[in-house]
């Protein structure tokens, strides 16, 4: 059933849900950029497109603390330094970045062991998603089936009409959010399900006169692991890459991580923080460094996202389209260039 | 100019003087453009040269040089001080570079231009003084003048100070007004001074591009990344970690940063990074003599010079900011 | 605003006790700490001494580092301008510590907090003096709160 709220009451909603668990909403920064907000009295939701930074950090920190321990004489204090995690919502989530949490899911859930730690942040998260209006030049969402509009990988979706809040349950959770929300929401009728629609058709028309509404990934099927491996592409398409570990930290799907200690002098703090392929000391270990070069380094985040992660998990990529490491590598390099240039090899 | 730069590296190609040119290369959209080599004539079809070509080619050299035979680079006026700058640390080989020097206008911001014109971007077309702009949601005219890189519009000169060859006329050392943000941030008080950087060091990613993009910066191994440094960290746990990175990398470039503007161009969470290394250079101009590191190879850097009067470090207590 | 907070400080320090690390060169500071000992010149037992070769061996990593492992206040002695046992590092030394403090109070860090002296081998009284100023200038501004590391607090 869908649900319709009109926007005068949009702030008494974020009221009513913050009343009961933390919300975050997308909110502009000083430089007009929009980033993820507590919601509070006074902040105001975007208008702008997506936010800067992936809602990642939401479920996977680019910090998290461990585990503690202290050390005196012969005794070892072994402490968990978690506290009770509070239930929160992130209002304005857009598709692709919906998307994101269920490939993060695969990593971190669907696997024997479950990582607790994300796992405990996925549980008392609520995700509402926003559907998409304005899809910018760097947008490739639907290159992997994600379809802007609509988005069925959160708890409740959402679309911003001109008068109204359209809400539909995705999920038990949603479900149990919109219920509790009480006479604050009303019944959408027919009227309401038409603006919707013509909003998503609207939103189409758009996407496809983007460039890169028809970037395909015919070539990486998985079929051809070896011969991408050895492309000679590799070596022009990597030349210029920093090294820098940009790409990998606005991903909404870039997982891995490195475990590190921090003597506080007083004891040990074990803590993970992201880490980046682009780096050159990502997956050293005793033996050494099993990529020498930057061409290396860069080659293994493209087969990752494109070959590896989707033949490990039924054909899934491990990219959304969400467009940030093109909007923001320092030097314009990225996954759709990949594609397309790779894409053009026999 | 772009007609101009390929019809140069085509004829060095061709007679022998380089084997490989260094430029930019066109994207998929009318910004995006890519620092690449070019080895043949050929490949010049996607050399671009435009208002989008920002990124300072000098520190690739430093790899390149070394190189089998020798490189055609395009540098623009501030692109030189870098070079020239590296030159004196010894980190290029100059026998393996043939510089070309560009002139250059400004370049232009795209995060500026999204800003302004909105989302979308399909087409930018300059005409004179102005840039027409077509997105995906209508189309606007912009001035360049209000959409040029925060870097450009403190240029500090228009002359090349490294080059073998120029192309059009040198430009000048031009009066900058690239201190004044910087003599804002000393009248506000400690306080003040305190919140805003927390505010804007707690937006940083440590995705290390600000480095990585430096031209000062090319240790072999950063301190930040080297495990036995005891301070090598990949991500800022706390905001003193957030502090450290940014006093110490402006230190560790201080009297050799020649205010090229990259660090604060590639920042993905917009940290004016440029603020710290101009304080630094403010600084030497005023305690130790007029500065410009890049400007003169020969020159020798004031951090790793001295004299028998320098001011004491108790100087500070009566300069700097405000009680 | 103001006012409240200066009452505040005042309240909290009365029983507070500021970490000095001094960083002293092995030639002039260092020994000038030890004619302070001898002559039973008094400075406060929260000033601990590191002996570093020369002023110069100090680099910025090490003042920071010192504030995040709970340092309150920062002070670098070396002999004096011209009686550099390596006959010139203290001049790259004053120049460096300038700059240094100068961007730590661009970040809005007590510029208080860091100093540097030049003590002689002969100067024991300076020694127990200057320690003894800075440890009551670091008292006034209280705990390291800016430039502190929250992990290492105990």
């Amino acid at each position: 059933m869908t649900y319709k709220l009109f926007l005068d009451k949009l702030y008494d909603f974020f009221d009513k849900i913050a009343g009961k668990e933390i919300l975050y909403i997308p909110s502009d920064d000083s430089d007009g950029s929009a980033r993820f907000k507590k919601y509070e009295t006074g902040v105001t939701l975007s208008e702008s497109g997506n936010t800067v930074r992936s809602a990642k950090d939401f479920f996977f920190p680019q910090t998290e603390s461990l585990v503690d321990f202290k050390v005196d004489g012969q005794k070892i204090e072994v402490i968990d330094p978690r506290t009770e995690t509070e239930d929160f919502v992130i209002f304005g989530v857009r598709s692709c970045d919906a998307r994101s949490f269920k490939i993060l899911d695969k990593v971190f859930i669907d696997q024997e062991p479950a990582d607790s730690y994300y796992l405990n942040r996925r549980s008392h998260g609520t995700v509402i998603t926003l559907a998409c209006t304005a899809p910018v030049e760097t947008c490739f969402c639907k290159t992997f089936g994600i379809d802007p509009t609509e988005s069925a990988d959160g708890d409740i979706t959402a679309w911003k009409t001109s008068n109204a809040l359209m809400l539909k349950a995705v999920s038990e959770k949603g479900r149990a959010l919109l219920e509790s929300l009480g006479e604050i929401i009303d019944k959408a009728d027919s009227e309401d399900e038409k603006a919707v629609e013509a909003q998503k058709k609207q939103t189409n028309v758009i996407y496809d006169k983007l460039p890169l509404h028809n970037l395909s990934t015919e070539k990486f099927d998985g079929r051809s692991m070896m011969d991408t491996f050895f492309s000679e592409k590799w070596k022009e398409l990597s030349e210029a890459c920093l090294g820098c570990g940009t790409c990998t930290f606005v991903c909404p799907t870039c997982q891995c991580y490195d475990i590190k200690e921090f003597d506080t002098g007083h004891g040990i703090k074990r803590f993970r923080c992201w880490d980046s392929c682009m780096y050159s000391d990502f997956t050293k270990m005793a033996g050494g460094q099993p990529r020498l070069t930057q061409l290396e380094r860069f080659r293994q985040r493209f087969m990752h996202k494109l070959i590896y992660f989707p033949m490990n998990n039924d054909g899934e990529y491990g990219c959304v389209g969400c467009g940030r490491c093109l909007a923001k590598c320092p030097i314009h390099m990225n996954i759709v260039k990949v594609m397309k240039s790779i894409g053009e090899d026999e | 100019m772009q007609e101009v730069m390929i019809k140069k590296a085509a004829e060095l190609l061709e007679n022998g003087t380089v084997n490989r040119v260094m430029g930019w290369k066109a994207g998929e959209f009318i910004y995006d453009v890519t620092p690449a080599v070019f080895e043949t004539a050929e490949e010049l079809k996607d050399f671009v040269y435009g208002d989008f070509c920002a990124p300072n080619l000098s520190k690739y050299m430093v790899a390149e040089s070394k190189k089998d035979g020798k490189i055609l680079v395009f540098l623009k006026p501030c692109d030189t001080y870098s070079f020239n700058e590296l030159l004196c640390e010894h980190r290029i080989n100059r026998d393996g570079v043939y510089v070309v020097g560009i002139p250059c206008d400004g370049k232009t911001d795209i995060e500026k231009i999204k800003a302004l014109a909105g989302p979308g971007i399909i087409d930018i077309k300059r005409e004179g003084d102005n840039l027409k702009v077509q997105t995906a949601y209508g189309s606007s005219e912009l001035s360049r003048d209000d959409v040029k890189l925060d870097r450009c519009l403190v240029c500090k000169s228009h002359k090349h100070v490294a080059y073998d060859e120029l192309i059009g006329e040198d430009g000048e050392i031009r009066e900058s007004k690239r201190f004044d943000e910087v003599e804002r941030l000393e009248h506000m008080t400690p306080e003040e001074r305190f919140s805003f950087w927390r505010g804007e060091l707690s937006k940083c990613i440590r995705c290390n591009a600000c480095r990585n993009v430096c031209p000062a910066c090319t240790c072999e191994k950063c301190v930040f990344d080297n495990p036995a440094s005891g301070v090598e960290n990949k991500a800022a746990s706390t905001s003193f970690e957030e502090n450290m990175f940014h006093i110490i990398r402006a230190f560790h470039v201080a009297g050799r940063c020649t205010d090229c503007g990259e660090c604060s161009r590639v920042c993905p969470q917009h940290i004016p990074l440029h603020l710290l290394n101009r304080k630094f250079i403010k600084d030497i101009n005023e305690l130790y003599g007029e500065y410009q590191a890049g400007a003169d190879p020969e020159s020798r850097s004031p951090v790793v010079d001295f004299t028998k009067n320098d001011a004491e470090p108790g100087i500070i207590y009566e300069r700097g900011g405000n009680e | 605003m103001q006012v409240n907070n200066t009452t505040e400080n005042i309240t909290e320090n009365t029983s507070f006790k500021p970490l000095i690390v001094a960083f002293c060169c092995n030639w002039c500071s260092y020994a000038g700490a030890d004619l302070a000992g001898t002559n039973r010149l008094t400075y406060p037992a929260d000033v601990k001494i590191i002996r570093v070769p020369c002023s110069c061996r100090v680099n910025p990593m090490f003042i920071l580092r010192a504030f995040q492992r709970g340092a309150d206040g920062v002070i670098l002695c070396g002999c004096h301008p011209g009686d550099c046992h390596y006959t010139t590092g203290n001049y790259y030394a004053r120049r460096r510590m300038t700059l240094l403090f100068s961007m730590l109070d661009y970040f809005g860090i007590e510029k208080e907090r860091t100093r540097v002296e030049w003590v002689s081998a002969a100067e024991g009284a300076k020694f127990a003096a200057t320690m003894n100023d800075f440890a009551e200038t670091v008292t006034r501004l209280g705990r390291n709160k800016r430039l502190e590391d929250l992990r290492c607090r105990k």
